[in-house]
């Protein structure tokens, strides 16, 4: 007798919601967060447009983490709204949402792998969760290049993330990230503690992964290199609310004393310094190609 | 319903291979079931059209890209962003590694497995003796350089193993002592020598319960705790921190936790032993008709002191071996949160089975040497 194998139905598949095609994938407003007496954000509004990179910044303990805590659903605010693709966080409960988690990646600031699965094991378990009826062939071959992608070698794949280096972590982070191929990104200083070289080829990284895929990336970092490098945008939080959100130049204009001190502090000016030059050589090497082509 | 990915096969002529045509999304979410067709195409593909696709990601290009690059076919129909992923994905593309660290066949995995466990037995029993001689020179350095001890933490050990567990020792020997005066007397009743039950009682809970239950209890509750904490401060590296900044992990964690346990052991020994009586007094009052202060005198009487000796002087034994499991299993922490759980598991089954087996040998020790 032969084995007949129960054909998994379309029909039994669950629904999904369509792609956000909104302006706005996170809308913040009249955001209040407590902990204790100590009052973290006070009216706090925000609005990432579909498609860019934005760049938090703020002093320590401003609450860049909690404000992306509080975007995904981790941390409840004492009141105000959250929307995230075109949903309401705020008054979503567990079920309801799930929906929304298929359709962003999160990478924590460790990196937060699953210590007991491989690398690759970890960026299958999203999919698992949700995409079940993905048989192992295919699902293995996602996590191989999902990790091949986020730039690790091959050999990281069956690797434990007690093996891996700091960075390494991120990166694999970032594959477990980028599983589901959302449509949102939220990174929690994806470059913190990497060495400028590999903190560069991260940046690198995203922004390449940003412009092929499309995301929307919500990037909280203090590493002014990485906000004049990749970020379309920056959002400065201080007072307890986000002060000014804009391009740089647009931010260098304003005359708030903590961006002026900022931007214009030493490391600041280091990092525009290098910026200038790095567009400089650009501009160079393209006049030279245009020269080039003249001749 | 959920947009699924289909596909068609035109069979191809003969100068030209078949063409597969792909139709609707291409996505993570829709590829799942079509996926599972598609393996099962065998046979050359000349051409994979994928102009009627709506959406792709990176799972449909993998998918396009798979096919193509394992069938040879020209990929055709394709729009600019599709084509920046399958680019992006034929760089991320490798050969088949796994996804999991190698495995033996079977047959070989399993004496491998048998022979490491035993050569792993073998250099634990080593580890654990050079530990205990690590422990011992730590001790030897504090009672040298006195300054260098933490009265505080072995006080903090003091109460975190003994007063903490005063509550729960003493309802369990309690309770033991209860159950063995009653089963005791029951069996005693056949010979009329009920009177015995106070030799029962009186002299096993101070020779053998009291101390074992006790160590039995210690180990559940301080050995498991000790492999966790220190397994944790393994994992955070907060040992290492230790170490850099000066403070022997030896000193500072390890001989407080073994200290307090063996000076601990002794007094709850003691006190469970003590309890025990009480239990099997109370139980002499209601059942046998002995009044509760007459069992106690009588416990006196007949149990000799010796015995007292007996269950004092392995105490201190059994608080060595339940905290220095605890401490050496915490001690071997690395890589991941299992191996915390592991760790304590092993710390609390290695002290009691110690401890069981030690006893054996004391039993047969003490009866030699005329303490019967």
């Amino acid at each position: 007798m032969t084995e007949v194998e129960t054909p998994v139905i379309a029909q039994e598949l669950p629904d999904l919601p369509e792609p956000y095609d909104g302006e706005h994938p996170i809308r913040v407003r009249a955001l209040r967060n407590v902990f204790g007496d100590h009052v973290i954000h006070d009216g706090l509004d925000l609005e990432v447009n579909k498609g860019e990179i934005i760049g938090v910044v703020g002093g320590s303990g401003t609450g860049k983490s909690v404000l992306m805590r509080t975007i995904i659903g981790l941390q409840i605010p004492e009141s105000g709204e959250v929307e995230v693709l075109g949903q309401s966080i705020t008054d979503a409960r567990d079920d309801a949402d799930i929906d929304i988690r298929s359709r962003w990646g999160v990478l924590f600031q460790g990196g937060a792998l699953f210590s007991t699965l491989t690398v690759a094991e970890n960026v299958e378990v999203p999919l698992r969760e949700f995409y079940p009826e993905i048989e192992d062939d295919l699902r293995h071959e996602i996590a191989r290049y999902k990790v091949l992608l986020s730039g690790l070698p091959a050999d990281a794949t069956s690797k434990y993330p007690s093996e891996l280096s700091g960075g390494m972590k991120k990166r694999a982070g970032l594959a477990r990230a980028l599983s589901l191929d959302p449509e949102l990104l939220f990174l929690d200083e994806p470059t913190a503690g990497l060495d400028p070289i590999g903190a560069a080829a991260f940046d690198q990284l995203i922004l390449q992964l940003q412009q092929t895929l499309g995301l929307t990336v919500f990037l909280i970092t203090h590493d002014l290199d990485t906000l004049y490098e990749i970020c379309d945008r920056v959002a400065v939080i201080a007072d307890k609310k986000v002060i000014a959100v804009g391009t740089i130049p647009e931010l260098l204009a304003t005359d708030h004393p903590w961006i002026q001190e900022y931007f214009n502090g030493p490391r600041g000016r280091a990092a525009q310094d290098a910026q200038a030059r790095h567009d400089g050589v650009r501009d160079t090497r393209k006049s030279d190609a245009l020269l080039q082509g003249e001749e | 319903m959920r947009a699924l990915t289909s596909f068609q096969l035109n069979p191809g002529s003969d100068d030209q291979g078949a063409t597969l045509v792909f139709s609707g999304p291409m996505t993570v979410s829709s590829l799942g079931l079509a996926d599972k067709d598609l393996r099962k195409i065998d046979g050359s593909i000349g051409e994979i059209n994928v102009s009627d696709v709506t959406m792709m990601d990176t799972v449909g290009a993998w998918t396009v890209w798979r096919l193509s690059r394992d069938t040879g076919a020209k990929i055709i129909g394709c729009k600019d962003e599709p084509q920046k992923l399958i680019d992006a994905i034929s760089k991320a593309d490798s050969n088949a590694h796994s996804i999991r660290a190698p495995r033996l066949p079977l047959l070989q995995r399993v004496p491998e497995h048998i022979g490491t466990v035993m050569l792993n037995l073998g250099r634990g029993f080593l580890q654990v003796v050079g530990f205990l001689g690590q422990v011992i020179l730590s001790a030897g350095s504090l009672f040298r350089h006195p300054g260098r001890f933490r009265p505080k933490a072995l006080i903090h050990q003091m109460e975190l193993v003994g007063v903490n567990s005063l509550a729960i020792i003493g309802l369990m020997s309690f309770l033991v002592g209860i159950v063995i005066a009653q089963q005791g007397a029951v069996q005693l009743r056949q010979f009329g020598a009920e009177i015995y039950t106070v030799n029962l009682v009186g002299r096993l809970t101070l020779r053998e319960l009291g101390v074992l239950m006790t160590a039995i209890m210690v180990a559940g509750r301080s050995g498991s705790a000790f492999a966790a904490q220190i397994g944790t401060m393994k994992l955070t590296e907060e040992v290492d921190a230790m170490r850099t900044i000066g403070v022997s992990p030896m000193e500072a964690l390890v001989v407080p936790r073994i200290l307090a346990t063996m000076i601990m052991m002794p007094l709850l020994g003691f006190y469970s032993a003590f309890l025990g009586i009480v239990g099997g007094a109370f139980l002499s009052t209601l059942t046998l008709g002995i009044p509760f202060f007459t069992f106690l005198s009588r416990v006196q009487e007949v149990v000799p002191l010796h015995d007292v000796w007996v269950g004092i002087t392995k105490a201190p034994v059994f608080g060595l071996i339940v905290a220095l499991a605890g401490c050496y299993q915490g001690m071997q922490v690395k890589n991941n949160a299992e191996e915390v759980g592991a760790r304590t598991t092993a710390a609390v089954v290695m002290a009691i089975f110690t401890v069981i087996v030690l006893d054996a040998f004391f039993a047969v020790f003490f009866t030699n040497i005329g303490w019967g």
